[in-house]
């Protein structure tokens, strides 16, 4: 009874996001404000029916309701309640499903916290967000209908792929959704100004902490997918360049430019035509990222074919919301004409240089992602486009970018002198080439990667650095800290965030080029030697989990006689699903971690193992953390309290007069 | 219901994890060469990853055999023929430059020259042209503007 309950709140969430669509789009037409203020009730009444249909599911998930299709399909009364719960969106129908709600609450977000927007805009992107919903929902209802009953209930469920059955895994995604969901409100505001034809100053502060707050979720939920790999698939990468990887980097690439970009059009009123586009692009490459993961084109362009019903419905959204966003732009952008005037060398410049990068750096990711599909299609050529080839032509875009950052950071607005920006800048050069040449001398073999990477992630964080220090002004040490401390939080977000991107820089390039590899076989009780770190295989159990079988073996680390850890890492074997994955065994440390794997049992008796020293591996998602921590401290800002600060001050003043 | 379990784990392979001390060179310089190039090699039957990381028993008959080549004296380059003669172009994660697969490699190259090009001339343009006149309020704006300005009680 529930399920069906959740399946009616979804339809009737559905025929809402059509009123949400068409009333305040005509009304913001006709200046009726009735009209207008439908969209702001419906959006509210919306996020609480697909609420409503996503806790029906949840509950069915929960009590491991067997008689509903999608819970046999991810789920087995076994699996522990956390993995449960997570299996509502470790599936394709339900993972939808957590998109609509996200989706929705984003919609009553603009009603709930839109208050200070001009109503004929604020009508229009809750119009624009409500089409989206339509759209989506439309998909779940024809394709992909989460509340599907069976007519014989079997006895269990299949379970959820075991890979997904970990705590990192169970918050990626509602993190990644968050993001690219969080995009779709960047470009409601750019096709709600596309269709008042109107872009200032006001606009970019209005689209930016949105598209802030998406990016903030788009870097955790990247991050936390990142550190997953890490530690579950066996040996200790991080990043693939896998297509699934790529369709969420895409969007955080140009998300990061149009956040910046926004900033030009808050501040200069300039590049507004360009900051639409990129508004309307971020979320077109969210949209093509939910196509490449769903539709399994780019894994194989037969799975394509297999399933064809939900790609082509997934491929008419995107043409429509693109095809649509991107016609409007063509006939509206040229009415944005720019106003703020600056020269060549300025911040402004050097956010376009930015904008440029981050641009064309996507623009390969793009590409690299699709080009098997093309060639396949275009010479029936069959190849691979792989890590090798994102490496060689992705990474140069962002040595330009690190190293230009911490110039283009410091320049004033409209007109900069070169040389006094460089001049500021001298001290942190400085340090970083010292601290480049002193890893050539200290590194064992003659890799330029580790160097360069830590010269360059250390020329960003003390640039960030520098800025701190010269936007405190003059004089005594005390009076220029005490100003540094009460610097607006935009510029303390930007430090944090700029010197975030400098740390991973610096940690990615350190573990390709310093990490150590050991692979060999041994007794329990044979110890090895390990960077400076004796390992003995203290012992190797079978042992019984909730849900699956174990084979796990305990590492002692000790350096020189005094004990630093034991790790225990595991082989597990999912029954149900008939899958093995590995646990590895880590000890996280400060500047290394030492990451253990067991292999299989040898015929004489003895095991495998694999293990490595991996120099700074927690900086690489510590980077990603300050950048989302700098997001966060840069939407804390004033400038973005002020509304709620003037609704604070009236409810205070009722009582005073 | 255990029975059942038990059962169904002994039908499960046990997987191969990926490259194993049994395959490793006795020569440490052929080794690294081996290591190096398994990076470049498609695992044929996995989601992108190369057989250097792969557990597939595919990968390690890849491995294996890029380990045979090279002991029998192949420089890398052949080594990488052979393979690629006997698995087609889609065993390589590095993709060449030939033919149309060029345009891959020059694609992002070519596209900053392109965004350069425009961002510079909008750079310029910026520069020369006259401050535009600020943006006419509408009615509504001025109406607002004049609430706004209008003394408080």
């Amino acid at each position: 009874m529930i399920v069906e309950f959740g399946h009616f709140a979804l339809i009737l969430a559905f025929f809402v996001a059509l009123i949400q669509t068409v009333m305040p789009l005509i009304g913001a037409q006709k200046r009726w404000s009735g009209w207008m203020a439908v969209g702001e009730s419906a959006a509210v009444v919306q996020v609480l029916l697909v609420t409503a249909s996503f806790a029906a599911l949840t509950y069915a998930f929960v009590t491991s309701d067997f008689s509903v299709a999608l819970v046999v399909a991810n789920s087995h009364t076994l699996k522990p309640m956390l993995y449960k719960i997570s299996g509502v969106w470790g599936n394709h129908e339900g993972s939808l499903l957590l998109w609509v709600l996200i989706l929705a609450v984003f919609g009553a977000s603009v009603a709930w916290f839109g208050g200070n927007l001009p109503p004929t805009l604020r009508a229009r992107v809750i119009a624009v967000q409500g089409s989206i919903g339509v759209a989506f929902m439309a998909f779940m209802l024809l394709t992909s209908n989460p509340f599907l009953r069976l007519e014989t209930p079997p006895f269990n469920g299949k379970d959820l792929n075991p890979l997904l059955q970990d705590p990192g895994l169970a918050f990626h995604p509602p993190f990644l959704y968050l993001g690219y969901v969080g995009l779709s409100v960047a470009f409601s505001f750019a096709v709600a100004a596309l269709i008042e034809g109107r872009v200032d100053a006001a606009w970019g502060r209005w689209v930016r902490p949105w598209t802030l707050a998406a990016w903030v979720f788009l870097t955790i939920g990247i991050a936390l997918g990142s550190w997953w790999a890490y530690y579950e698939l066996g040996w200790g990468g991080f990043w693939f360049w896998d297509p699934v990887e790529n369709a969420s980097f895409m969007p955080w690439l140009i998300g990061a430019a149009l956040l910046h970009s926004a900033i030009v059009v808050e501040k200069r009123e300039a590049l507004k035509a360009w900051t639409i586009l990129l508004a309307i692009l971020a979320f077109g490459f969210s949209l093509i990222g939910t196509f490449i993961v769903r539709s399994g084109v780019i894994t194989s362009v037969h799975a394509f074919a297999n399933d064809p019903e939900r790609g082509v419905f997934i491929l008419l959204i995107l043409g429509f919301f693109m095809g649509g966003a991107l016609m409007l732009f063509a006939a509206r952008a040229s009415a944005m004409e720019a106003k703020g005037l600056f020269a060549p060398v300025s911040r402004e410049s050097a956010l376009v240089a930015n904008n440029l990068l981050l641009a064309v750096s996507c623009f390969v990711v793009f590409v690299g992602t699709i080009w098997p599909l093309v060639a396949e299609l275009l010479w029936d050529r069959k190849l691979s486009v792989g890590e090798p080839f994102f490496n060689a032509a992705f990474t140069p875009f962002m040595v330009v970018l690190a190293l230009l950052l911490p110039i283009g950071a410091i320049m004033p607005w409209k007109r900069a002198l070169l040389g006094r920006s460089l001049r500021a800048l001298w001290p942190a050069a400085v340090l970083a080439l010292s601290l480049m040449l002193l890893a050539y001398a200290v590194q064992t073999g003659r890799s330029a990667l580790g160097p360069i990477g830590l010269g360059l992630g250390a020329w960003v964080v003390f640039g960030a650095l520098t800025e701190l220090w010269q936007r405190a002004g003059r004089g005594p040490l005390a009076g220029r800290l005490g100003r540094i401390a009460r610097l607006p939080r935009a510029d303390w977000g930007k430090a944090v965030a700029h010197g975030g991107f400098g740390v991973t820089t610096f940690a990615v390039a350190a573990m390709m080029a310093w990490q150590v590899e050991d692979i060999r076989t041994m007794n329990v009780g044979e110890s090895y030697d390990l960077r400076g770190y004796t390992v003995t295989l203290a012992s190797v159990e079978k042992e019984t989990g909730p849900n699956y079988f174990t084979t796990k073996a305990a590492f002692d680390i000790t350096r020189n006689g005094a004990a630093v850890a034991t790790v225990y890492p595991e082989k597990r074997v999912y029954p149900v699903a008939g899958m093995p994955t590995t646990e590895a065994g880590i000890d996280y440390g400060f500047t290394r971690d030492l990451y253990m794997v067991i292999g299989d049992a040898q015929e004489n008796g003895s095991w495998a193992v694999r293990s490595y020293f991996k120099p700074f591996a927690n900086w690489i998602w510590g980077g990603a953390f300050l950048m989302a921590l700098g997001g966060v401290i840069s939407l804390a800002d004033r400038r973005y309290r002020v509304a709620a600060g003037q609704r604070a001050r009236k409810l205070n003043a009722v009582p005073a007069e | 219901m255990i029975r059942a379990l038990t059962l169904s784990l002994a039908l499960i392979a046990t997987p191969v994890l990926a490259v194993q001390p049994d395959e490793i060179l006795a020569d440490p310089v052929l080794e690294a060469r081996a290591r190096d190039l398994s990076k470049d090699l498609r695992c044929l039957v996995c989601r992108n990853e190369n057989i250097d990381d792969s557990n597939a028993d595919l990968a390690r008959d890849l491995r294996l055999l890029l380990r045979e080549r090279l002991v029998a004296g192949d420089t890398d380059a052949e080594a990488m023929d052979y393979i690629v003669a006997r698995y087609g172009e889609y065993v390589l994660l590095n993709p060449t430059s030939q033919g149309a697969n060029l345009l891959l490699w020059i694609a992002g190259p070519l596209m900053l020259v392109l965004g350069g090009g425009i961002a510079f001339a909008y750079l310029r343009r910026r520069r020369q042209d006259g401050d535009a006149p600020p943006e006419a309020l509408t009615p509504e704006e001025e109406k607002r503007l004049a609430e706004l300005l209008a003394p408080k009680k």
